[in-house]
C-alpha cells in the first residue's frame, strides 16, 4: 500500500507542511507582536517615527520574511481547506476543475502580494 | 416511558432513511442501550442493528447515541437518556447499509494500510522475541483498541478524507507498531505515514479522545507519530 501523493502541497510532504507551518506561525507572530509593541510603545508615534522604521533595511527584511511567512501559511492551510471540501467525494468531477482554478486563484494572489508587497518596501 | 427515536433505513423499500419514534417501558431500570435495542427489536423484528459480545470488548455495536459516538452495550441510559428520550443513529459519515449497521470497508482499509502486524527481518529466536518490562509497558493504552470504529467516525478530517486520512484507530495502531521494541520495519513504516494526508489531517481536536469507550487516546498516538516523522526528518 502506497502513502498518498501530491504534487500541489507546499512541501508535498507532510512533516514538511507541519513543521513550516509551525515555523511561519512563530515569525507572524513574533512581527505581529513587534508592530503592536511599537505602535503603542513609541513615545512620539508619528509619520515620521513610522517611515524611519521602514528605512532601516532589517525592518524592510523582517516585513519581507513576516510576508513570505504569510504566503507560506495561507497556502499550506488554505491547500489543506481545499482539499478537505472541494473534493470528488463530496461533488463529483468537477472538484477537480473547481480545486485547480481555486488553487491557481491562490497562487496569484500570493505572488501579487509578494511582488506589491516588496515595491512598497523598497520604494519608499 | 422511555422515549426512543431510531435512525431507519431499508434500501430495498424506502427511497430516504427516517427516524423512527418508539416507546418503551424500562421499569425504571438502568438498562444499557443493546438491552433498549434488544427489547426493541422483539416488538419490531425488521430493526437492524451490530452485536455479539454484549460487553465491550468484540466492538461490533458502535453507533452514534444520543449525538455521541459509543458502544451501545456499555452505555447506560442514565448517560444516554438523562431525560428520557433515546436518540440512535449509525455510525455517521459511513455508507449505511440498513438501519444502525454501516459498511465498515473504508475503515478497515485504513487499517490494512498500517500492515498490524508485526514486522522483523532478523532471525526468529528458538522460543520467542523477548521484551523488558519498560519495552512491553510502551503497547499499554495501544493494544486495547478493539477497532469499533467509534473515533474515525466521529472525526471530522475522517468523513472528508476517508479514503486518504487513517483515521485515529487505524493512526493509534500504526503508533503500537512502531513503538514495539520487536518491531523492525520502523523507518518503512514511517516513510508511507509521511504525506500530507496519512497523519497530517489530525488537526488535534480530540474528537476520538473524548468518545473512545476503552478511554484511549490517539491524539497522543498521533503526537508520538509525528514527532517520529519530524526527528527523522531534520
Amino acid at each position: 500500500m502506497d502513502m498518498v501523493t501530491t504534487i500541489t502541497s507546499f512541501g508535498r510532504s507532510g512533516t514538511f507542511d507541519w513543521l513550516y507551518q509551525r515555523v511561519s506561525a512563530v515569525v507572524l507572530a513574533t512581527y505581529t507582536l513587534f508592530i503592536v509593541g511599537f505602535i503603542f510603545l513609541s513615545d512620539d508615534f508619528s509619520y515620521q517615527t513610522w517611515s524611519a522604521l521602514f528605512e532601516q533595511r532589517w525592518m524592510r527584511v523582517f516585513t519581507l520574511v513576516a510576508l513570505l511567512a504569510t504566503v507560506v501559511h495561507a497556502w499550506i492551510g488554505l491547500w489543506s481547506v481545499v482539499t478537505d471540501y472541494i473534493t470528488n467525494r463530496m461533488m463529483g468531477p468537477k472538484a477537480t476543475a473547481i480545486r485547480v482554478v481555486v488553487e491557481v486563484l491562490l497562487a496569484a494572489v500570493a505572488v501579487f502580494y509578494t511582488v506589491w508587497g516588496i515595491e512598497i518596501l523598497w520604494g519608499v | 416511558m422511555l422515549k426512543v427515536s431510531i435512525y431507519r433505513y431499508n434500501p430495498e423499500t424506502d427511497k430516504a432513511p427516517y427516524m423512527q419514534d418508539y416507546e418503551l417501558d424500562t421499569q425504571g431500570k438502568d438498562l444499557m442501550v443493546l438491552d433498549v435495542l434488544e427489547l426493541l427489536k422483539a416488538g419490531d423484528p425488521t430493526l437492524s442493528f451490530r452485536r455479539s459480545c454484549r460487553e465491550g470488548v468484540c466492538g461490533s455495536d458502535g453507533m452514534n447515541i444520543s449525538g455521541r459516538n459509543g458502544l451501545a452495550c456499555t452505555t447506560p441510559l442514565s448517560v444516554a437518556a438523562p431525560k428520557g428520550k433515546l436518540v440512535l443513529r449509525p455510525l455517521p459519515g459511513l455508507p449505511v447499509i440498513r438501519d444502525l449497521v454501516v459498511d465498515m470497508e473504508q475503515f478497515y482499509e485504513q487499517y490494512r494500510k498500517i500492515e498490524p502486524y508485526l514486522q522483523n527481518d532478523t532471525p526468529a529466536p528458538a522460543i520467542e522475541r523477548l521484551q523488558s518490562p519498560e519495552e512491553r509497558e510502551k503497547l499499554d493504552g495501544l493494544y486495547e483498541c478493539i477497532l469499533c470504529a467509534c473515533c474515525s467516525t466521529a472525526c471530522p478530517s475522517f468523513w472528508w478524507n476517508p479514503d486518504k486520512f487513517i483515521g485515529p484507530a487505524g493512526l493509534l495502531q500504526a503508533y503500537r507498531f512502531l513503538a514495539d521494541s520487536r518491531d523492525t520495519a520502523t523507518d518503512e513504516r514511517l516513510s508511507k505515514l509521511d504525506d500530507p494526508f496519512s497523519v497530517f489531517r489530525c488537526h488535534g481536536i480530540q474528537n476520538c479522545v473524548n468518545v473512545c469507550p476503552k478511554g484511549l487516546n490517539p491524539t497522543r498516538a498521533i503526537g508520538h507519530i509525528r514527532n517520529m516523522l519530524l526527528t527523522r526528518a531534520v
